[in-house]
């Protein structure tokens, strides 16, 4: 009755042997390593760069244990943190022959030593989080409001230049927190406001609102463009936050949506906090600007003349400089969204820009009295400017207007891009923000792993004491319960935090509770005169249903605390519930099979070695077991 | 090794009164810290700033106290954490001023005062997010209240439920109790410990229930107190033992944790040792006022269920 079949043996065994595997990358370390990737899009890195790399370590006699070209980036790892240090530096300098403007990001950081056979498999140890490994985390919060305000503003000058074009005379269109309000004279004003609404403005509905003797209506985004807007507002700020942290030289950055309205930033790695903060908080660097027309402006641009007194001068993408007026006319704060499109009437690659109240007001103005003449958008990148366009003013200009000519379809994509990462969306706010010093990470780790190893010990010691030999295979299955945890840790590469450690400990202590159910099950039996056989098959049934119970009420814990928790305590519920499932596993089907293994062949069992089986009374035992 | 040699049931339940009326005597004693003292509640739930400092000396707190205050800030809470060189300071949440802001004034007095002073960890929480923290806290809570509530009742039966669900809250609200009385820092890490617990807790009142259910099965001629009586002295070994081991790691976390883990592990020491006694006194014990019968667990009418397993000719037909 103790016998497994052969198939329960194989799925044991073959847990066990991939359970090994995918937790052993977790004992190979760390190596120190430098990391070189692209710092501007132009810039390749490929296997050119990978002896590039060789030829600047081997220049300073620096040796590294391998450089490789992995996934997009050049990776060197090194003996020590001294080694990788002075690698950094002589890295950098090869690579980067102006301090001012790197072409690539070196960035210092820690990768695992996994040997390759166990890479390939797709083995890699545990994801650390932030608190083990040290760095920053922000949360920053996308004022929302402020995004649908300047949409409002937007949609309002439309409305006040398509209302004009249909020659409908309006009281006045404004703009009411994130509604645009339209005064009117009379009612037919009003049906052909919401005419026109109805047909040009897909975006909006309108709904009567009259202010006592007056005429109103209140036009409101619909709740689906308004979704759009906010999604618009966080990926657009994703992707300048993106930009702006490449020029940390961050290995590994986190930058996510959370929720409708947060990103989450996480840096690991990054020692100046002060700095992160910096250039994540900077503001809009975007300028338009006339460009000087004039005769010492077209000289200089030329070169065969100085920069005229007034202007400034600011490369372009291919080279050439554009001499613009010092007067700035807007800023990436005026401008609310840049799309590539196709012109309406030459089908030409264009780019289309979409300026607030204030910035339309502006170009509305300067585009008036300078038609003929060029403007510029200057983009600045760490305080240094350049010219990403320079196009003439073809007509006057208002909240929305076309660049083209000149641009093919990739150029019109990548030029709304750098319009949309110049500028934010919407203002952020950091609203949570949490540094670790990377000593306080080693530190976290090792206390975290000493908890578990020392509580392991003592608890093997007492469960081989007072069980014998069902205490070692209980022991045994508690070892097993380990591996399992940790390799499905490092298969899932789900975080591992403090509490997280903490978890794997408290996991360990309450999957011993299974193994001591059904010991103590089986030594019932046996007291009260089983044999031992059928005593442990009875222990083992008898326990089974207690321990599923008791199992799933501590899961449901988990469930809810993974459910709403957050940061670190999220860690612990992923770690908590998984030792729960891998516990019920271990402790019963690994441990019934290894005592079958052992017991379950012998026919005639007389004794099982499960310590004291101590009988009340002082009855003669009818079968003797020690 | 036998360490419980015990020789016939011990009868609890005669002593079911004076159990649950020091029982309820803590609780009201835990009730009342709470509302006179409240909870310690760490940053994450109030928001604010955290900064922990490390210096090479022991830290003068008087001295970095005087420099907190002169940035403006008034009744800082200024403490050691951990060992004597390491400070751990708690900031309010200044209007107008942004928490990278905040905390670099701090470090740059603080160095001014003492240049070796080196900033290890330092965390913001809006006071946004401390809010939403809390309410996500308590619908944890109650998730796991109603979870817990309606497996047991489809496993066992209502009054199980209500009697586990009664008795192990009131661990919770002991743990908390003790926060209150020693203003320990209650922290997100706590709180999942104290939910851990609550799962923990509930594991053990189910290892005693599923005891009584196999007992009213097997002995048809006892009363239900000697039942209770028996299901709480068969498996008071493996509870005792149980609770040993999980202590033993929670020993381990505090002495090996570090100051980090350590209030979290206070409050699962806590919660194990108040657990074995409500969970295998109290809770037998509301279940047995809340009437609990032979027939609620076992079908009537079920012929199976009728044969006595410990008679050997049941199940026997002629």
């Amino acid at each position: 009755m103790n016998r497994y079949p052969l198939w329960k043996y194989l799925i044991i065994a073959v847990a066990l042997v991939i359970g090994a595997l995918y937790a052993l990358p977790n004992l190979f370390g760390e190596s120190p390593a430098v990391q070189v990737s692209a710092a501007r899009t132009v810039v390749k890195v490929d296997l050119s760069t990978v002896t590039r790399v060789e030829q600047a370590l081997s220049a300073q006699g620096l040796v590294a244990s391998t450089v490789q070209f992995e996934g997009t980036s050049v990776r060197a790892r090194f003996e020590d943190t001294d080694t990788q240090l002075k690698a950094r530096d002589a890295i950098e300098r090869a690579l980067n022959p102006d301090p001012a403007d790197p072409a690539h990001v070196v960035a210092l950081s820690l990768l695992p030593r996994t040997p390759a056979w166990l890479a390939a498999l797709g083995a890699s140890p545990m994801y650390l989080g932030l608190d083990l490994r040290g760095g920053v985390h922000f949360m920053l919060q996308v004022d929302m409001p402020a995004a649908l305000q300047r949409r409002a503003d937007v949609l309002a000058g439309d409305l006040r230049t398509a209302l004009r074009e249909k020659n409908v005379r309006h009281g006045g269109v404004n703009r009411n927190g994130v509604n645009i309000e339209v005064r009117a004279r009379d009612d037919a004003t009003l049906e052909a406001t919401r005419a026109v609404i109805q047909d040009q403005f897909p975006d909006l509905v309108s709904s009567d609102a009259p202010d006592g003797s007056e005429f109103r209506l209140v036009a409101s985004i619909k709740p689906e463009a308004a979704r759009a807007v906010q999604d618009q507002a966080l990926k657009q700020n994703i992707t300048t936050l993106h930009n702006r942290i490449n020029e940390l030289g961050v290995a590994e950055p986190v930058i996510q949506q959370q929720g409708a309205d947060r990103i989450v930033v996480q840096l690991p790695g990054v020692q100046d906090t002060a700095k992160a903060k910096d250039i994540l908080g900077r503001t809009a660097t975007l300028e338009m600007r006339l460009v000087d027309e004039s005769a010492e402006g077209r000289a200089a641009a030329d070169g065969t003349g100085p920069v005229p007194f007034g202007a400034d001068r600011f490369p372009m993408r291919d080279g050439r400089p554009a001499i613009v007026k010092k007067q700035v006319l807007a800023t990436g704060e005026n401008l609310t969204d840049a799309q590539a499109g196709f012109d309406s009437q030459q089908q030409e690659p264009s780019v289309t820009l979409y300026m607030d109240a204030k910035g339309g007001r502006v170009m509305r103005d300067v585009s008036r009295e300078n038609i003929g003449k060029g403007m510029a958008i200057i983009l600045f990148e760490k305080g240094k400017g350049e010219a990403i366009s320079v196009a003439t003013i073809r007509g006057e200009l208002g909240n929305r207007f076309q660049i083209s000519g000149s641009m093919n379809i990739v150029e019109a994509n990548d030029l709304a891009l750098l319009l949309r990462a110049g500028s934010l969306a919407a203002p952020m706010e950091i609203i949570e923000e949490r540094t670790i010093g990377p000593s306080l990470g080693a530190e976290n780790i090792a206390k975290g792993f000493n908890s578990v190893m020392w509580g392991f010990a003592v608890i093997v010691a007492f469960m081989c004491a007072y069980y014998m030999l069902f205490g070692v295979f209980s022991s045994l299955a508690l070892a097993f319960n380990l591996i399992l945890l940790v390799s499905v840790l490092s298969m899932l590469q789900a975080t591992l935090t403090l509490p997280g450690i903490a978890a794997m400990a408290l996991a360990l202590g309450m999957a011993i509770d299974s193994n001591v159910l059904i010991n103590e099950r089986v030594r019932e039996e046996l007291r009260n005169g089983a044999a031992p056989q059928s005593a442990i098959n009875a222990g083992y049934e008898h326990a089974w249903g207690t321990i599923l119970d008791s199992n799933v009420t501590t899961l449901i814990a988990g469930i809810a605390l993974l459910i709403f928790g957050s940061g670190p305590v999220r860690g612990f519920a992923v770690v908590h519930c998984i030792g729960i499932l891998t516990s019920m596993f271990s402790s019963v089907v690994f441990s019934r099979g290894l005592v079958n293994l052992w017991y379950g062949r012998q026919k005639k069992l007389k004794t099982v070695s499960i310590g004291t089986v101590w009988r009340a009374g002082g009855k003669p035992p009818a079968i003797k077991a020690d | 090794m036998e360490f419980f040699r015990i020789q016939k049931d011990i009868p609890f339940m005669k002593h079911a009164i004076v159990l649950n009326a020091i029982s309820a005597i803590t609780f009201v004693a835990a009730v009342a810290f709470l509302v006179l003292r409240g909870l310690n509640l760490s940053v994450e739930f109030t928001g604010g700033t955290v900064m922990e400092v490390a210096y090479e000396q022991p830290a003068d707190l008087a001295a970095v106290r005087q420099v907190v205050e002169s940035l403006g800030y008034a009744d800082v809470p200024v403490q050691n954490f951990g060992t004597s060189r390491d400070v751990l300071l708690r900031l309010p949440v200044l209007a107008g001023k942004s928490s990278g802001e905040q905390s670099e004034d701090a470090l740059a007095a603080l160095k001014a005062q003492n240049p070796t002073v080196e900033l290890r960890r330092s965390e913001f929480v809006g006071p946004q997010v401390g809010q939403e923290l809390v309410e996500d806290g308590l619908k944890a809570l109650a998730l796991v209240i109603v979870g817990i509530m309606i497996y047991l009742a489809v496993r066992f039966e209502w009054k199980y439920a209500v009697s586990a669900i009664i008795a192990n809250l009131h661990d919770v609200v002991i743990i908390l109790g003790f926060f209150a009385f020693f203003q320990w820092e209650f922290s997100l890490a706590v709180l999942a410990a104290v939910l851990a617990v609550l799962g923990y807790s509930v594991n053990e009142s189910v290892v005693i229930f599923d005891r009584i259910r196999e007992s009213f099965r097997r002995h048809r001629k006892k009363t239900t107190p000697q039942i209770i009586d028996n299901a709480i002295t068969s498996t008071i070994s493996r509870t005792i033992i149980t609770h040993g081991s999980t202590q033993i790691m929670v020993l381990s976390m505090l002495l090996f944790g570090g100051p980090t883990l350590h209030y979290f592990a206070l409050a699962l020491t806590i919660g194990i040792l108040f657990g074995i006694y409500s969970s295998v006194f109290v809770a037998a014990a509301i279940a047995m006022w809340l009437g609990i019968k032979r027939e609620d667990l076992i079908k009537p009418g079920n012929k199976a269920s009728e044969v006595d397993p410990g008679d050997p000719n049941g199940g026997a037909v002629v």
